[in-house]
C-alpha cells in the first residue's frame, strides 16, 4: 500500500514539473512583456518594477493589430464555412451515387492529401501570378477551399455512410427535392463532424503563414502571422514591444481555448483517427 | 452535378492543375519571369543531385525528422501513460500540454528565440554551465537541436492526445487478466497495452513524419536557416531556390523530390506498423 502511495506521489510531482516546463516559455514572454527591454536583458526572471502596458500600446499600433485581427477573422471564418458547405455536398453525392467517376474523383482527393504544400507552391504562384490574381483576398479564400476540400470530404464521407437512407426517402415522398433533402435532413445530422472540421480548419487557417505570405502582398491585407513576421523584421532591436505583440496575437486563441477546450480537444482526436 | 461542382472547381484549380503543371516545370529552365522557357529534359534533376548544398539540406532535414519523430512520440506516449494512470485533474493537465499546438510556427519560433538567446544564456551564466552560456542558435553544430527541441515540445502535446485515446481503447478486462497472470508495470504496458494500441502508433508516426518533413514556419522565425545554412530544412531551401534565386525549374524539381521522400517514408512506416496490428 505504501509503495502504491509513493508511486502516486512521484507521478504527480513529475507531471506537474513537466507541465511547468511546457508552459514556462509562454509565462516568461508574458512576464517580460510588461518590462522594458533593459530590464528583460538584465534579468528575464525578475518581476516587473511596475505594471507597464506601454509595450502593448506600442505593439498594438505598430502591428496595426485590429486590422490584421479582422483580416485573420474574415479569412478564417469565410474559408471554413465554404469548405464545410462544398465538401459536405460533394461527400453526400459520393456516398449516394456510386458512379465510376465519383469513385475516381474521391480516390484522387484522398491521394492528394499526401502531396506536401511545397510541391504545389511554386506552380501555384506561377499560375495565379500570370492570371494577375495575386494580392487578392478572394484568391486566398478560393485556395483554402481547394486545399481544405479533400480532408473535409473524406471525413464527411465516412460519417454520411452511416446515415440510414430511409430518412431521405421519406423526405422525397413528402415532396422535398434532392437539394432540400440534403439541407433539411442530412446537413443537420452532420453536426459532430462539422465541429471536428471547424476545429481543424480554424487552427490551420488562423495560424497559416506560408500560403498567405505568397498571395497577400500588400501590408493592409496581412493576417496576424504575416503581421507578426513583418513586425519582428522591422523592429528587431526593441524586444519588449515584440513580446507584447506575441502575447496580443496569442490571447484570442487562448480565450477561445479556455471556453471550448473540450470540444477542441475532441475535434482534434476525432480528426486524427479518420 | 450541382452537389459536386463547387468542390471540384477549387480542388482541381488549386491542387491538381498546379501539381501536374509543376511536374512539367521541372523539365524546363524557366526563371519565373521570362515569357518563354526551353524544354531541357531531366537536367534539373541531375543538377540537384549533383548539388552538394541540396544534398546537405536533405541530410539536415533527415536528421531533424528522425530526432523530432522519435523524441516527440516517446514524450507524447509517456505523457499519455501518466495522464491515463488515474491521476487527478487529468483534463486540465491534458489541455495544458496541448497548448503549444494552438499557436502557429511563426509565433512559437519567436517565443523560443527569446528563450534560447536571452533566457537560457542567463541561466547558463548564473549556474556556470558552459554550453548554455552562449545561445545554441548561433552555434553551427547545435542550432539544429534548437529546432528539434521546439518541435518536440509542440508535437508531443498533440501526439499525447492520440496516445491517450489509444490507452483508453485497451479493454480493461484484458489488463485485469494480465494482472492475474502476474504481469506488472512495465511488462503490462509492453506485452498488453502497446500491441493493442498499434492504431494510435500508426497515426502518430504518420502525423509526426509528414509534418516534420514539411516544417517551414518555425524554421523561418527561429533560425532563418542560420548560422551558415546549418539549420535550413528542405522546405526552406525550395522556397529560396524558387523565390530568391529565381530558379523555378530546379526549385520545383527539389519539391518533387520532397514529395517522393515523404511518400516513401510514410508509406514504409504505415506498411510496417499496420503489419503489427493485433486483434483484441
Amino acid at each position: 500500500m505504501k509503495a502504491e502511495k509513493t508511486k502516486e506521489l512521484v507521478k504527480n510531482v513529475l507531471i506537474y514539473i513537466l507541465l511547468i516546463f511546457y508552459l514556462t516559455p509562454f509565462l516568461l514572454i508574458l512576464l517580460n512583456s510588461f518590462k522594458s527591454t533593459e530590464e528583460f536583458v538584465k534579468n528575464p526572471f525578475a518581476l516587473p518594477g511596475k505594471m507597464n502596458i506601454d509595450n502593448y500600446i506600442d505593439a498594438f499600433h505598430k502591428m496595426n493589430f485590429l486590422k490584421s485581427f479582422l483580416n485573420s477573422l474574415i479569412m478564417t471564418s469565410v474559408s471554413t464555412v465554404i469548405i464545410i458547405l462544398i465538401s459536405s455536398m460533394a461527400a453526400y453525392l459520393f456516398v449516394r451515387e456510386k458512379w465510376k467517376i465519383n469513385n475516381m474523383i474521391f480516390a484522387t482527393m484522398i491521394a492528394s492529401m499526401l502531396i506536401p504544400f511545397q510541391t504545389i507552391m511554386i506552380p501555384l504562384v506561377a499560375i495565379y501570378g500570370n492570371l494577375n490574381l495575386l494580392n487578392n483576398k478572394l484568391t486566398l479564400i478560393f485556395m483554402y477551399a481547394g486545399f481544405g476540400t479533400p480532408f473535409a470530404t473524406f471525413t464527411f464521407h465516412g460519417f454520411i455512410k452511416g446515415i440510414p437512407i430511409e430518412l431521405e426517402e421519406a423526405a422525397l415522398i413528402d415532396g422535398c427535392n434532392k437539394i432540400q433533402t440534403f439541407f433539411r435532413i442530412v446537413f443537420p445530422l452532420l453536426k459532430p463532424v462539422i465541429t471536428t472540421i471547424v476545429v481543424l480548419d480554424v487552427l490551420w487557417i488562423w495560424n497559416d503563414y506560408l500560403l498567405p505570405s505568397l498571395i497577400l502582398l500588400s501590408p493592409e491585407q496581412r493576417t496576424l502571422p504575416l503581421t507578426t513576421y513583418a513586425f519582428f523584421n522591422t523592429y528587431s532591436a526593441d524586444f519588449s514591444p515584440l513580446m507584447a505583440g506575441l502575447i496580443l496575437t496569442i490571447t484570442p486563441v487562448i480565450i477561445i481555448y479556455l471556453l471550448a477546450q473540450n470540444q477542441i480537444l475532441r475535434g482534434i482526436v476525432q480528426g486524427a483517427f479518420k | 452535378m450541382f452537389f459536386v461542382i463547387p468542390a471540384l472547381i477549387p480542388f482541381f484549380a488549386v491542387v491538381i492543375v498546379p501539381f501536374i503543371y509543376g511536374i512539367y516545370l521541372t523539365f524546363t529552365d524557366w526563371d519565373g519571369i521570362s515569357a518563354t522557357h526551353k524544354f531541357i529534359g531531366i537536367r534539373n534533376y541531375v543538377s540537384i543531385f549533383k548539388d552538394p548544398d541540396f544534398i546537405s539540406k536533405v541530410y539536415i532535414t533527415i536528421k531533424y525528422v528522425v530526432f523530432t519523430v522519435l523524441l516527440s512520440n516517446i514524450m507524447g506516449f509517456f505523457l499519455a501513460y501518466i495522464l491515463t494512470s488515474g491521476i487527478k485533474y487529468q483534463n486540465i493537465l491534458r489541455a495544458g500540454f496541448f497548448t503549444p499546438n494552438l499557436i502557429g510556427g511563426i509565433i512559437l519560433g519567436y517565443i523560443w528565440k527569446f528563450i534560447f538567446a536571452d533566457v537560457l544564456t542567463k541561466v547558463g551564466q548564473a549556474l556556470n554551465i558552459d554550453w548554455l552560456s552562449t545561445s545554441i542558435l548561433t552555434d553551427e553544430n547545435r542550432a539544429i537541436w534548437g529546432l528539434i527541441v521546439v518541435s518536440v515540445w509542440q508535437y508531443s502535446g498533440y501526439l499525447m492526445l492520440i496516445y491517450i485515446a489509444g490507452f483508453m481503447s485497451v479493454p480493461s478486462d484484458l489488463l485485469e487478466a494480465s494482472e492475474i497472470d502476474g504481469a506488472t508495470g512495465f511488462k503490462k504496458v509492453w506485452y498488453v497495452t502497446i500491441p493493442l494500441m498499434i492504431p494510435a502508433f500508426v497515426i502518430c508516426l504518420f502525423i509526426s513524419i509528414s509534418r516534420s518533413f514539411m516544417t517551414y514556419d518555425l524554421n523561418l522565425s527561429l533560425t532563418k536557416g542560420e548560422p551558415y545554412g546549418a539549420t535550413q530544412l528542405i522546405a526552406m531551401h525550395i522556397y529560396q531556390k524558387a523565390f530568391s534565386s529565381q530558379e523555378y525549374g530546379t526549385g520545383q524539381a527539389e519539391a518533387i523530390v520532397l514529395f517522393f521522400i515523404v511518400a516513401i517514408a510514410t508509406g514504409i512506416q504505415v506498411y510496417f506498423t499496420k503489419k503489427m496490428e493485433v486483434e483484441a
